[in-house]
């Protein structure tokens, strides 16, 4: 049976806190999950006190502050700061989120940051998504063809064009995944909402001429059917997108396929 | 500790390919059911708190027997698809292959002993 509860080694203990920074007066309290492989002890969440009067609004602003201000050891990936490359993806306030874009005033009391859930931790807040990323790349990401390169670009009309809006914004930040119960218990098979957003999103493409295989390796009760419309991955899509919305549109295909 | 590719882990034995069939029997089903159900819940309630005579000459009448036949069937049968997504989402392994199994002799025992019942009650 799937397993309910955390090994002993992945429980959590108190960790430590932080002194509060002096002559601050807007303070807030920030908890964060910490980890490290290499003290063979068990996560902590530990507390820090920012002060929010020389902070910036996000969330990874706070974080970027504790780690150049409190605790330089503390771990998390982050890049352009602005939603585009989907790094900075995690848990925070109970929803996974892009922490360059979730503002602190969304959360009320104290602010508490989690890697993203039910992922093999690397350290602290950085998930191990090789996993998720091969997934991806098994439903083939680009573009299919069997005609002749034309001489000059595979043309498609702006009403064909259209059909990808809502499906090619996704940077692969894995916020919708890793939300998704169906993949916590079979993740291992089930390809997850991610990817198969992705898989939608060439197959619908006017210009790809491998619809018919690309279906024919996604017929599967695990790793397409495993999805059961919870819709946990459109609530917590930093960008707004709709995966359940796009699996639905597969398994529709599915069954045109065969009635 | 297997010296695999992630590609490799990721794919696995490939695409069953099944899986369609009983999505689309499960959505047919839904429909189907959301649709006698409730008139079996009728002629059901509608029998409720008779004689056994009244009970006996309800389920003897054509429709009634039919009826509660197709409920009995498609209703099952609608039990044992829906069974078989919950053991394959939580369970693993023999585990997984024992429940099947069970809920399917189950489901179909539940069926011909409901058959049986009914087939007493209206001939």
């Amino acid at each position: 049976m799937v397993q309910l509860t955390l090994p002993k080694n992945s429980r959590m203990t108190v960790g430590k806190t932080w002194p509060k920074p002096e002559g601050a007066k807007n303070l807030r309290k920030v908890q964060i999950y910490r980890w490290n492989p290499d003290d063979g002890k068990n996560p902590r969440l530990d507390t820090y006190w920012v002060d929010m009067d020389s902070c910036g609004p996000m969330v990874l602003d706070v974080l970027i502050k504790i780690k150049n201000e409190i605790d330089p050891t503390l771990t998390f990936r982050r890049s352009c700061r602005e939603g585009i490359c989907g790094s900075c993806a995690m848990n925070i306030d109970g929803r996974n989120t892009l922490a360059c874009i979730f503002g602190t005033d969304e959360i009320r009391g104290d602010i508490k940051i989690y890697p993203l859930p039910h992922m093999p931790v690397v350290k602290d807040l950085i998930p191990d998504l090789t996993h998720f990323y091969a997934q991806h790349a098994s439903i083939m990401p680009w573009l299919e063809t069997k005609t002749n390169r034309p001489a000059k670009e595979w043309r498609q009309s702006i009403e064909d064009r259209k059909k990808l809006d809502g499906l090619y914004e996704c940077v692969m930040c894995a916020s919708c995944s890793t939300s998704c119960p169906s993949y916590w218990w079979n993740g291992d098979k089930y390809l997850g909402p991610a990817a198969l957003l992705h898989a939608y999103r060439w197959l619908i493409d006017s210009r790809d001429e491998a619809t018919g295989e690309r279906l024919d390796q996604l017929e599967d009760p695990f790793k397409l059917y495993r999805c059961h419309t919870i819709m946990n991955c459109a609530k917590t899509c930093p960008k707004g997108l709709n995966p359940a919305k796009a699996i639905s549109h597969i398994k529709k295909m599915m069954v045109e396929r065969h009635v | 500790m297997r010296y695999l590719t992630d590609r490799k882990r990721a794919e696995g034995k490939g695409a069953g390919h099944s899986g369609t069939e009983h999505h689309w029997h499960m959505q047919v089903s839904a429909v189907g059911l959301a649709l006698i159900v409730p008139t079996f819940l009728y002629v059901f309630g509608s029998a409720l708190g008779g004689t056994h005579d009244e009970v006996l000459a309800t389920f003897a009448r054509p429709i009634p027997a039919i009826l509660t036949g197709l409920v009995l069937v498609f209703g099952l049968l609608h039990f044992k698809n829906g069974a078989q997504i919950m053991i394959e989402d939580y369970w693993r392994g023999t585990t997984r292959k024992a429940a099947l199994m069970f809920t399917t002799a189950f489901t179909y025992g539940l069926i011909a002993t409901g058959l049986f019942a009914l087939a007493k009650m209206a001939l």
